[in-house]
This record gives C-alpha cells, structure tokens and sequence, in this order.
C-alpha cells in the first residue's frame, strides 16, 4: 500500500534506465516470461487502417501505459495482445506481435489458450450475473481445473492479490453485481487473475470510477507489476505518470514516442509528445 | 452591432407571449392525455373482469350440476345431459406440452444460429422466413396438417416410434397409428409456436451487451463456452418469456389442432391415440349445442380453459422472476 504519488514515475529504476535509442527501448526482461515484442505492426478495420506500422518493446515485470487522444489505436493496438481485436468483421493485421518469441498470430497459435495467458480487463467493469465465487472460479473451471478444493483456493488467492478477499469472503455467494463499481472492476481484476496470466491488459480501467476506487486500482497496480508484465491503456495522463514504469504515446495510429515514464513527461524527444502531455491538443 | 441589437427581440417574444400560452395549453394537454392513457389502461382489466364474470355466469348451472366431478370426469353424452371435461383439460395440457417439448430446442438453435453464427448476409432472411411461419392461418397449418404431416407420422414416424427398444414399448408409443392424434397436434403446435419463441429469443440474444461476450472470450472461453456460459445465462429470463408466450398460443389455439387432434373424449396414455382440447370442444359443438346444460357445460370448459391459461402464465411468470431474481441478488 506504499503508493508514491510522484509526477516522475520511474522510481527505482529511473537513474540507472539507459537513453531510449527508438523501439530498442525498452528492453525485454528476458529473466522472466511475458516479454511483448511488436513487429512493424498494422491493423484494418476494413479499408481503414487503424494502426501503422508499430514496434515496441512491452518488458515482463513491469507497468507499461499507452496514452494518446481518442482514436489514436492504444487500444486498438492494447486489444490486438489477446487477438480479441481480430473478431471484428473485416478486421485484418499484418506485421507481428511476439510473447516471448512466439508470434501470436502465426496460425498453429490457439487464441482461445493465448487469453489465458494473456489476461484482460475492460473500461466497463462486466462481472457475470453469477455469484461472486462464480465469477472468479470461471476461468480456471473452463479451462480444465477440476477439483474444488482446487478452485476454493485459486478463488481465495486472486481475490486476495485483487485486494478484494477481506470484502468479500463472507459473501462468496452473492451475486457480483450487489458489489459497487470499484469492487466489481476489482473482481473482474480477480477473475484474469485467477487464470494465472502472464500478461495483464487494462483498457482504461478506471476511468468510470470515482477518485478513491481509482486509487485503488491503481495500488493494486503498484502491487501486481513484480508477478506479471501490465499493459494499462489511460486518458489520465496523471494516472500514467503514477502508476507506470514506462510509457508509450500513439497518435494517429502511430506509435510516436516510448520511453521511461519520468523521462517521457519531463524531457519528450518528440514535438508532438509535448503538445499532447503539456494539454496542447488531446 | 446588428446581433446585439437583434438578440433581444428574439428571446423576449416568446417569454412575453407565446411560451406562456403555452405553458397552460400544455397543461391542460397533460392532464387530458392522462386521464385518456388512464381510461385504456384500467379498460383492459375492466373488460378481463367482465369476461370473467360472463364467462363465470354462464358456466354456474354446469358447474352446480356436476361440481369437482366435471374436471375428473371423462363421460361427455350431450342427449343425457352428462357432462364431463376431463380428457378436454388433458389433451389441452399433453398438447401444449409436447409443443414446447419440440419447439424450445429447436426455436433455441434457430435464434443462437442467426445471433451468434450466421453470417449477416443470411441472418435477415433466414429470421424474415422463421417470422413468416407465425403469419400462416391456423386453417392452412390444419390443411398441411391433414395432407402432409399425418400421413407423413402415420406411414413413418408412428412406425418407428413404436419399434423402438423399450421406449417403443411403454404406454406412451402403444397401439395402432391411425393418423389423428395427440402427436400429430403437438407437432403442428410446435411449429407454429416455435416463430414466437425463436423471435423472441433471438432479440434478446442479440442485446446481450458485447461486455459479456468479450469477458468471457478474454478468459479463454470458446465460443461455444462463451455462448452457453455468458450469452445464453444473460439472455435467460428473456427466453423463458418467449416460451410463455409461445405456451399461451398453444393453449389456445383451436383450428388446426381441431383438425388434428381426433376429437375423442378419451384420455389415452398413448400419444399416437386421438384425443380432445377444449379449444376444440368449443369449437366443434358450440354451434350445434341445443340444450341449456350442454351451452353451460362448454361455457364451463371456456371457463376451466382461462383458469389453465392464468395458472400457466401466473407460474411461468413466477419462474421468471425468481430466474431472473438469483442473477441480481
């Protein structure tokens, strides 16, 4: 719960971060699994193309946010890591995006096995109907976990790492939707969480909640970067400068400018990364 | 200069003059237009009300006459003036039943089909012709009924169902197959009630919000398991109502179960033997009724009839809510 507000966001890692020389930065961190590599990525909705032409290095253990106004492709691109962008009708992609070496994409990869390892969660906090026990259980039971006691303790586990156990145990059985907006984004955190994934995508997550569930989303954050990699799409510039170890500006499709956070917002390499992070146009 | 000067004319007319009339017309409107909405909406249970007594009225010297006995009994002897409606009430009831029985799979498949599957050059058309099935006359399904569908169960399907292994030999699949029976008349209820449970469905399908869908999808779902495990689950209550909907036009339905069904006062366990409904009752004998008892005794199975259909719907209508209660509480 030691959550730094601080405008500068790279903490630990700040002084020692090496100068950011294009897409080479940042650098995979090869001792852990989750490492995201973009390719020369593209994506098309039909005729028009949404995204051009984006590399990037996502690092496992580690809070990575994508910021850019509306339409930029963030999440776009942020929903192509789990190829649940590609259910669109008339969707098309080109380039590749790799978790650990495997391109996601190539044909003999399983979309339905890659979102269990890479897991999401939404603007609209969208728990099922179910109980709340339900809920966190649902992927670790279609995804062949069979033995109760099992579940029981995978259920007690992601709620426990979403910050959620102590206000909840005593009501498992409830239905999620009695929770307010905050506990039910929290469990729906519980829910991805529950499937052990490596990679956790966040698609404005808190942007519909008040300023106190925001916070502790963003806590949870804080606490969840050393056990898997995060990628947090936000419209809150402030939220990604406390919450993310690096950030990554996309406009128009295109991915402008990455780099450590604190750098990113004190000393933009790029013209357009200061007009948009100084409030010029977004 | 000119718009400064043009401003004011413009907003102060309408607050000198024309808004404030209308502020008064309005609320004379309003209270019109409530009173109006008030009248229809209390006309509807005034008029079920009055049916009801109607109804109640003319079935009193029937029901007097025979008490309990006119449920449970299965003598129905117009010259003797004996009356009972006992295979009528079950034949309606065993109908409607193999009815839904039939057509809920099927009108389920359809509507996860054409909202989860068919591609949007298909789905149009293919929910266009489901919905057409729903605007045939009841007469030409009777018509189908006699000349396609009979024989088609007599030559074929009674045969089969009989030679069934164990099945084939209960009770239920006994006897010969002569045609018209219970069969016949659930299977031509089943297909025209399944447009109704299908169109419903399917709208309902189609508003489960795309949240659901894609939190099920990013968890690793299938689409199978996304559609039986988050799409379905929210659509439930909806398509329950569509099934009621689907139960009341197969209790009440008349013609083409009457030129179906047999027409026999006999409850038989076996559903390839005739039997009776009392939509088909009424209809068969109302015109040729004579004598004041034999009015009353069909006045009376109208009136078992309204009373089957309000327990029906009243219990479906339970099933919902508490269906629909477990999902929110």
């Amino acid at each position: 719960m030691s959550l730094q507000i601080v405008g500068t966001g790279n903490r630990e890692r700040g002084t020692e971060a090496p100068r950011s020389v294009g897409s080479q930065f940042p650098v995979p961190d090869s001792r852990h699994p989750g490492n995201i590599q973009a390719k020369d990525f593209s994506f098309w909705y039909g005729p028009k193309q949404a995204l051009y032409d984006v590399s990037i290095t996502i690092p496992a253990r580690a809070v990575t946010a994508f910021i850019g106004p509306s339409g930029c492709g963030k999440s776009t691109f942020l929903r192509s890591i789990n190829r649940l962008q590609g259910l669109i009708p008339g969707a098309r992609q080109t380039g590749a995006i790799e978790l650990d070496g495997e391109n996601i994409y190539s044909a003999s990869l399983n979309p339905v096995s890659l979102r269990q390892r890479v897991g999401m969660v939404f603007q609209r906090w969208n728990p099922f109907p179910k109980s709340i026990y339900d809920n966190v259980a649902y992927g670790p039971r279609i995804n062949g976990t069979a033995s109760r006691s099992k579940i029981d303790e995978i259920v007690e586990q992601s709620l426990r790492r979403a910050a959620l156990w102590d206000e909840v145990k005593d009501r498992l059985r409830q239905s999620a939707l009695g929770l307010s907006g905050g506990q039910q984004q929290r469990l729906c955190i519980a829910r991805a969480l529950a499937n052990e994934p490596e990679v956790l995508l966040l698609d404005e997550p808190a942007s519909a909640l008040d300023p106190i569930a925001t916070q502790k989303i963003e806590e949870l954050l804080y606490e969840l970067r050393s056990e898997l990699t995060i990628v947090i799409v936000t419209h809150n510039m402030q939220q990604a400068a406390r919450v993310s170890d690096y950030t990554a500006f996309f406009y128009l499709g295109r991915l402008v400018e990455v780099n450590n956070t604190g750098q990113l917002f004190t000393t933009p390499r790029e013209e357009r990364t200061e007009a948009y992070i100084t409030g010029r146009f977004g | 200069m000119v718009s400064e000067a043009a401003r004011p004319v413009v907003t102060t007319r309408p607050d000198d003059t024309g808004l404030g009339a209308r502020i008064d017309g309005s609320a004379i409107g309003d209270s019109i237009y409530r009173w109006m909405t008030t009248a229809f909406a209390l006309g509807i249970p005034i008029l079920l009300l009055f049916i009801a007594i109607e109804i109640g009225a003319a079935a009193w010297p029937a029901l007097k006459a025979f008490g309990f006995g006119f449920l449970t009994s299965s003598d129905w002897d117009p010259p003797h003036n004996i009356f009972g409606a006992a295979p009528a009430i079950y034949g309606t009831i065993v109908s409607s039943f193999i009815a839904l029985l039939i057509a809920t799979p099927l009108a389920l498949g359809v509507a996860i089909f054409l909202s989860e599957f068919a591609p949007s050059w298909l789905r149009q058309p293919v929910a266009f012709l489901v919905d057409l099935l729903a605007a045939i006359p009841s007469v030409v399904y009777g018509l189908w009924g006699i000349f396609v569908l009979q024989p088609l169960l007599r030559d074929h399907v009674m045969p089969l169902l009989s030679a069934i292994p164990l099945l084939g030999q209960t009770p239920l699949f006994e006897g010969p197959a002569y045609g018209p029976s219970m069969l016949s008349a659930g299977l031509i209820l089943a297909i025209m009630v399944l447009p109704f449970i299908s169109a419903v469905s399917r709208e309902v399908l189609m508003a489960v919000p795309r949240s659901q869908r894609e939190a099920a999808l990013a968890l690793g779902a299938t689409k199978w398991e996304m559609i039986s495990d988050a799409v379905v689950p929210y659509a439930r209550s909806g398509i329950i109502g569509g099934i009621i909907l689907g139960l009341g036009r197969a209790l009440g339905e008349t013609m083409a179960v009457t030129m179906l069904i047999g027409n026999v006062h006999k409850i038989s366990a076996s559903l390839l033997a005739p039997g009776y409904t009392m939509a088909s009752l009424i209809a068969n004998e109302f015109a040729e009724a004579t004598g004041d008892l034999h009015l009353s005794a069909l006045m009376a199975v109208g009136a078992v009839l309204f009373v089957v259909t309000l327990i029906v719907n009243g219990l479906a209508r339970w099933l919902v809510w508490r269906v629909s209660r477990e999902g929110q509480s």
